[in-house]
């Protein structure tokens, strides 16, 4: 069949805006966005750029707003996509060419709420693992499936607002490591996260819920992770 | 793993073409293999000889016995770096079955593959990017490594151009390694991600330096019909059936003993054969069935979610309720860089080394995985040998000088760079690349003969002429995607030309290496490893070294 898309295009050596330009590609129903994406770069517009990796909705290269929602291009077909199909940019970020934003920022904030285990490792046995039972494995089990997309965060009216704000996507790793019985630095990731740009800014949108490529409960474990920044010791 | 061992010892930086955690790392499923005995009886030496006999006695067995002992040490460290593996009841390492893993010696499939529901590769990409920055490791985002700087027949560095501002990088360094993975892009069906083109190896053959066991190439039994993502074996670990068109368990034919489990290679030719003899299921009888309805649909959602998604967002197959339609998929290179255990790379098939330069992970040949390598073993390798190689190459760094580099050691890169972006073509790379995926995958994949291979040499041949007359449409600094997607074809046809340059003069069958007109192991002539080059003329030269042996002598390979 014959598919309809128009694309957000932007190049800063030669575009003073950005501007949509439409292109129609041969594809079948079953076939991913990334796809068609591949067919416009490789049959009509060779400079067309996108980051894509895996192309199975694993890596987290490809979140772009498609018909005007968060999602990976990916993981999301032709035949479930409204003709012309209309490809930007995810928000909140710089542009630095069509499809593709600054991702620095965003890993900035990632990186701000300290991701990885904090452990007084004299409380443990070195010479075998630390013994976590099936139900604390369980407790952050959801949060441990970020794929570090960006598509939640983007997705975010608060974050399109305050750009101080570090983000769904952030407050769910911190919450990966708050709620694993192995890890010591839950008061120190709340502490950052109680800062003005911490988890207190979330509405309750609920956008990041929405635009997980990957399920995750993202408003669900913000709240809990606001209400451990409010009533729990850790 | 290999920068986060050596960042913990001295000033080290990632130098990558995608973000760190867009790697491919992260698709590997179904788990990582170390006889921690949690669940079941077992030991280092089973885990070994499990290894060899999977290998087709291929592998190095004094590298096999390293990374088996170090299997258990490894998964206990990465279970205090935080990875969130899934436990027993009683709070350990929880470990299920996975393909030619057996207890002692062949009897049983046994319990060894440590795993994270089935997104085991995802966590430990993550968990070492955690600890990467947790350590201070410095990252170079979408820098794509062009050339190794090499004086003396030393290592001094790399080249990387920037994809975001079209800028060349001289990084100068005591020690390079290279974890650049593999190279499936050259085959039509593939689990392999799109960036996955050979790239360190590719280097690495045009400085003239040699590459290891190249014919051995493991097509994976389940990737989805069509597509080629992959579908953990760990379905099968959990009880999944392989069914032909009449709903037979063919493999009870191929392989008695542990059936749906047998080796990757085994089950690949075993699924060709059964297609090619009119058994394939659907319409075009031309795929095979992954029976997952006897498996506790409890299991199913809770320890394999997402090959479960995959299947209904690609396929619109439902796992639960119908059989899902697979073929076997290009997956894994057993060949690349030759190193020894320390992940020094060897300069040639004499054992002699290239002082500062290391490789480890897919990209590299130790050899452990010889002809064909067991499921789990690829994120074993990954630790080990990456954790061996940053602690080596830091050690080098240590006690070695910053050796000197010409300050016009960038001109021969920036030159060809220029070549590929001056003039217009009519030749188009997109059909270059699609036209060598077919070749590969109808006569160098699962089945070869010398007429299949000498045919598609010479259509390498032929593509290889007209990607030299191709050029770059796109002139742009930034974000030039189609000059990065350029350079990765090149890399692709030198890897292939590799494969099949190996393919060909290895007139027997072995692992992952089937030959329909040499259908036999040879052992009194094979029992080696290739090493291809290409001399400065454009001529390949192929030397072998004797495989190491060691407590397993060849025999027939059943399961």
């Amino acid at each position: 069949m014959d598919v309809q898309l128009s694309v957000l295009k932007y190049n800063p050596e030669t575009d003073k805006e950005p501007h949509f330009e439409d292109f129609t590609v041969e594809a079948d129903p079953m076939e991913r966005l990334l796809d068609c994406l591949h067919k416009i770069k490789w049959q009509h517009d060779s400079g067309l750029a996108l980051r894509r990796s895996c192309a199975h909705g694993i890596c987290g290269s490809d979140a772009m707003v498609i018909n005007g929602v968060n999602m990976l291009a990916c993981k999301v077909l032709v035949k479930d996509l409204k003709q012309p199909i209309q490809v930007e940019p995810i928000r909140g970020f710089p542009v630095l060419r069509d499809l593709i934003v600054d991702m620095e920022p965003f890993f900035a904030g990632y990186l701000a709420v300290k991701p990885w285990l904090i452990t007084d490792d004299r409380q443990h046995d070195p010479e075998r693992e630390r013994i976590q039972s099936p139900e604390e494995r369980e407790r952050f089990d959801d949060t441990t499936k970020c794929i570090l997309c960006a598509a939640c965060t983007t997705s975010c009216p608060i974050f399109w607002a305050d750009k101080e704000y570090v983000g769904p996507a952030a407050i769910v790793n911190a919450h990966r490591f708050i709620f694993d019985s192995r890890d010591d630095g839950g008061a120190e990731r709340l502490e950052i996260l109680s800062s003005r740009s911490g988890v207190f800014k979330c509405r309750t949108a609920f956008n990041c819920t929405a635009a997980c490529p990957r399920g995750i409960k993202v408003t669900q474990a913000i709240q809990e992770v606001k209400r451990a920044a409010l009533f729990d010791s850790l | 793993m290999a920068a986060l061992e050596s960042g913990k010892r001295v000033r080290t930086a990632v130098v990558s073409k995608l973000y760190p955690t867009r790697s491919h790392t992260g698709a590997a499923q179904g788990g990582m293999c170390a006889a921690l005995a949690n669940v079941e009886d077992d030991s280092w030496e089973w885990h070994a000889f499990d290894t060899v006999k999977g290998s087709d006695f291929l592998a190095d067995q004094d590298a096999v016995d390293v990374m088996c002992k170090e299997a258990v040490d490894s998964v206990l460290q990465l279970e205090r770096m935080g990875l969130p593996f899934n436990r027993t009841p009683e709070g350990k390492i929880d470990q299920r079955r996975f393909g030619g893993h057996t207890r002692n010696h062949g009897e049983a499939p046994v319990k060894r593959a440590c795993y994270a529901a089935d997104r085991t590769g995802h966590m430990i990409l993550q968990t070492l990017y955690q600890q990467c920055n947790k350590f201070g490791v410095e990252f170079y985002n979408e820098f794509f490594v062009l050339d190794l700087i090499m004086g003396d027949d030393v290592c001094s560095g790399i080249i990387a151009y920037e994809i975001a501002t079209g800028e060349l990088h001289v990084f100068h360094a005591k020690s390079v390694l290279f974890a650049t993975g593999g190279y499936g892009k050259m085959f039509k069906i593939t689990s392999n991600a799109h960036t996955l083109t050979g790239d360190g190896p590719g280097v690495v053959y045009r400085k003239g330096l040699p590459l290891e066991d190249m014919e051995f190439f493991q097509f994976h039994p389940t990737g989805l019909y069509r597509l080629g993502i992959l579908l953990s074996e760990a379905a099968r670990g959990e009880g999944a059936i392989l069914r032909n068109a009449d709903g037979e368990r063919f493999m009870e034919r191929y392989a008695p003993t542990i059936k749906d489990l047998a080796p990757r290679d085994m089950v690949s030719r075993a699924e060709f054969f059964e297609i090619k003899e009119g058994r394939g299921a659907g319409p075009d009888k031309d795929y095979i069935l992954l029976d997952l309805t006897d498996v506790d649909p409890e299991v199913v959602e809770t320890k394999l979610p997402d090959i479960t998604e995959f299947a209904r967002t690609y396929l619109g197959v439902d796992p639960l309720k119908e059989g899902v339609p697979i073929v076997p998929t290009a997956h894994y290179a057993m060949g690349g860089i030759p190193t020894n255990v320390d992940a020094e790379v060897l300069r040639d098939h004499t054992g002699a080394i290239v002082p500062g330069f290391y490789a480890a992970g897919e990209c590299a040949c130790v050899s452990v995985h010889g002809a064909n390598r067991l499921g789990t073993n690829s994120l074993l390798d990954i630790v080990v040998f990456g954790r061996r190689g940053g602690v080596a190459m830091a050690e080098y760094a240590s006690t070695n000088p910053l050796p000197d580099i010409p300050d016009d050691v960038h001109v021969h890169t920036e030159e060809w760079l220029r070549s590929l972006t001056e003039g217009e073509s009519e030749e188009s790379p997109h059909e270059i690349h699609t036209i060598l995926q077919d070749e590969m995958m109808d006569k160098a994949s699962v089945l070869r003969t010398e007429e299949s291979l000498l045919d598609v040499l010479e259509t390498i041949g032929k593509l290889r002429e007209r990607y030299g007359r191709a050029r770059v449409k796109d002139r742009s600094k930034v974000f030039n995607t189609e000059l990065v997607e350029h350079i990765e074809l090149g890399y692709l046809i030198d890897m292939a030309e590799a494969l099949v340059v190996s393919a060909r003069a290895r007139t027997e069958s072995r692992g992952g290496h089937y030959r329909e007109d040499h259908q036999l192991r040879e052992d009194d002539h094979w029992l080696k490893h290739s090493f291809i080059s290409k001399a400065a003329t454009g001529e390949t030269v192929l030397n072998y070294k004797d495989v190491t042996l060691g407590r397993y002598e060849p025999v027939e390979r059943k399961y």
